[in-house]
């Protein structure tokens, strides 16, 4: 059902990714396929079966809020697209 | 010659000073000169550099200095940081980025004394299992320059199956190392979750990626096992588990060991060749005086759907990192929305759209809990599945992958049945254990060699590497050398 229903021009909005129409096209149809497959995951009971995020068996892993080194910003800029005066150029976010 | 020894081999050779760690370096970069053309598993290489850490390296030999790699040229996939050098991810939005750290793993293999050098070539970020989605042209597979390398490390296996360097990294995240090695014959090793620190590793999937080493036999990758392992203040996900000499357990004595045969993994895309090398593989296991028996890993049939919901849906969130901001390539919008979507509209590669799209999806609001949080619901079910088989038997051996390596282009545009290649491999990332593949034949014609992959249980290392040992040396299938480069 929901195979079907994939808005993809939607998605790639949300994703930030500009698509040309060619690519929609095919996306809709490859991820409709992908999609179809994961279906099978339905099939299975999992009431009561508690979710895996990762298999580590750490908690809580904090280190000491001291002062460390850090990158220098001329090291952090240095493969920055635009920059000037220390600083990451972006475009205007607010008038 | 000297490019095709091992770690081990060469080690003894600079002790008692019969080789320099200069000239090791220089039969690597003549290798590379002579057959990289043919195969493309490197993006880039600084044979300066090189030769530079390889003469500081044979200062240090002369002073008497011991470390356990000192000396030994050792190429890295082009997802983790090497500072001063480039790092692209296979892709073109990283532009012309130059890494400003070196990456845990690279920081250790320096300290160990190691010549770090070249950029391999991988899928773009890691995401898929031929190289054929590297932005910068496919790596080809050393056995046969028309089929694949297997990925997304195909540039880390390629390179070691052809001698162009001593042994490599690579990152695993559902069988990218694994799968690459059993595909051009040489040992891949994925690590437990954890094993490793992952700090410079350029992440796709958090709760799956893991670093490891290809290399020429067995004891090599318990040697750098040992180098790379350990618990590290940068990756709050490396376990402070002790870290053993991996190469000293690797005894041969296999004796009243427990291995599990999957009943679920004979499956029907199953290639009889293949089948044939790993029932031949359990046979000589049992000769050597380990106990075979069936067991259950009743989930795998789910395994694939659950791995391309997780893997999509960690990638779709590490990868907006990538929006032509901090670092790479950006083409200017009107506003910064227009900015991160043409910048990721041009930077990114099909496969790569494919999953950041598929996994925004898997993730976003009404579809979160029918596919993301079911997904970690069978990943559950998966995980303890093996945590069961591992009760009772010590590894579980399967084949690698269900056929030797495929045509370049047989499979691009079908992107369901690229994903079904990765069946065997897959379960081991989400289960978080560790894996190995070694070489276990070959098909007849042509030649293209066959792995055998052995599973074991979180840190189960030196037991796993001391069962593929064994088999190793009581087989000497990976002694075979492509047609390509023997003989160099």
């Amino acid at each position: 059902m929901a195979a079907a229903e994939i808005d993809v021009k939607y998605v790639a909005h949300l994703a930030r990714v500009a698509l040309t129409p060619d690519e929609e096209k095919k996306l809709a149809a490859q991820l409709a396929g992908i999609l179809g497959y994961i279906e099978k995951l339905r099939e299975l009971d999992v009431t009561n079966v508690e979710p895996t995020a990762h298999a580590v068996p750490l908690v809580n892993v904090t280190r000491a809020d001291e002062l460390r080194p850090s990158l220098p910003y001329e090291e952090a800029l240095r493969n920055a697209p635009r920059q000037a005066n220390g600083l990451f150029i972006v475009p205007k976010i607010v008038e | 010659m000297l490019n095709q020894l091992t770690i081990s081999e060469l080690a003894g050779k600079l002790l008692k000073r019969e080789v320099s760690a200069r000239e090791i370096t220089q039969s690597c970069l003549d290798q590379i000169a002579r057959v990289d053309g043919k195969i493309h598993a490197f993006l880039s290489h600084d044979a300066g550099d090189a030769l530079a850490q390889a003469e500081a390296a044979d200062k240090e030999i002369s002073g008497g200095v011991k470390k356990p790699l000192l000396g030994i040229p050792i190429a890295v996939k082009d997802v983790l940081a090497v500072k001063n050098q480039p790092l692209n991810c296979g892709s073109k939005i990283l532009g012309q980025f130059i890494s400003p750290y070196d990456a845990t793993a690279v920081e250790k293999l320096k300290a160990a004394g190691a010549i770090v050098f070249g950029r391999l070539n991988m899928d773009e970020f890691a995401m898929g299992s031929s190289t054929e989605n590297s932005a910068f042209g496919t790596t080809k597979n050393p056995w046969d320059t028309a089929r694949i390398p297997g990925g997304s490390s195909g540039g880390s296996a390629a390179a070691v199956a052809a001698d162009e360097c001593i042994a490599s990294l690579g990152s695993d995240t559902g069988g990218s190392i694994r799968q690459p090695a059993a595909l051009c014959g040489c040992v891949g090793l994925k690590p437990t979750y954890g094993r490793i620190s992952r700090y410079g590793l350029v992440a796709f999937a958090s709760s799956l990626d893991q670093i490891g080493p290809f290399t020429k036999d067995v004891r090599d990758a318990a040697t750098l096992l040992s180098v790379l392992s350990g618990a590290d203040p940068r990756d709050a996900t490396s376990v402070p588990v002790p870290v053993p000499d991996y190469a000293a357990a690797l005894d041969g004595n296999i004796k009243g060991l427990k291995l599990g045969l999957p009943r679920e993994y004979m499956i029907g895309g199953l290639d009889p060749e293949v089948k044939a090398a790993v029932d031949a593989a359990v046979k000589q296991y049992e000769k050597l005086g380990a106990e075979v028996v069936e067991i259950s890993l009743p989930h795998t049939d789910y395994a694939v759907a659950t791995y391309y919901i997780i893997a999509t849906a960690e990638a779709s969130a590490n990868l907006a990192r990538f929006d032509g901001i901090r670092y790479g390539a950006r083409i200017d919008g009107s506003d910064p929305i227009e900015l991160y979507a043409k910048t990721r509209g041009a930077g990114f590669g099909p496969e790569v759209k494919r999953r950041i799209i598929l996994g925004t999806y898997v993730l976003s609001s009404g579809y979160y809990d029918a596919y993301y949080l079911r997904a970690q619901k069978v990943r559950t079910l998966i995980r303890n599945d093996f945590l069961k088989a591992f009760e009772t038997v010590d590894a579980i051996v399967t084949p690698t992958t269900p056929t030797a390596a495929f045509k370049i282009g047989e499979k691009s545009d079908d992107p369901l049945q690229m994903y079904l290649s990765d069946i065997f491999t897959i379960s081991c990332n989400l289960a978080g254990i560790c894996g190995v593949s070694v070489p276990c034949g070959f098909t007849r014609s042509p030649k293209l060699p066959i792995g055998l992959q052995l599973l074991g249980p979180p840190f189960g290392e030196a037991r796993l590497l001391k069962l593929a040992q064994a088999y190793e040396q009581a087989t000497g299938w990976h002694r075979e050398k492509p047609p390509l480069t023997a003989g160099a």
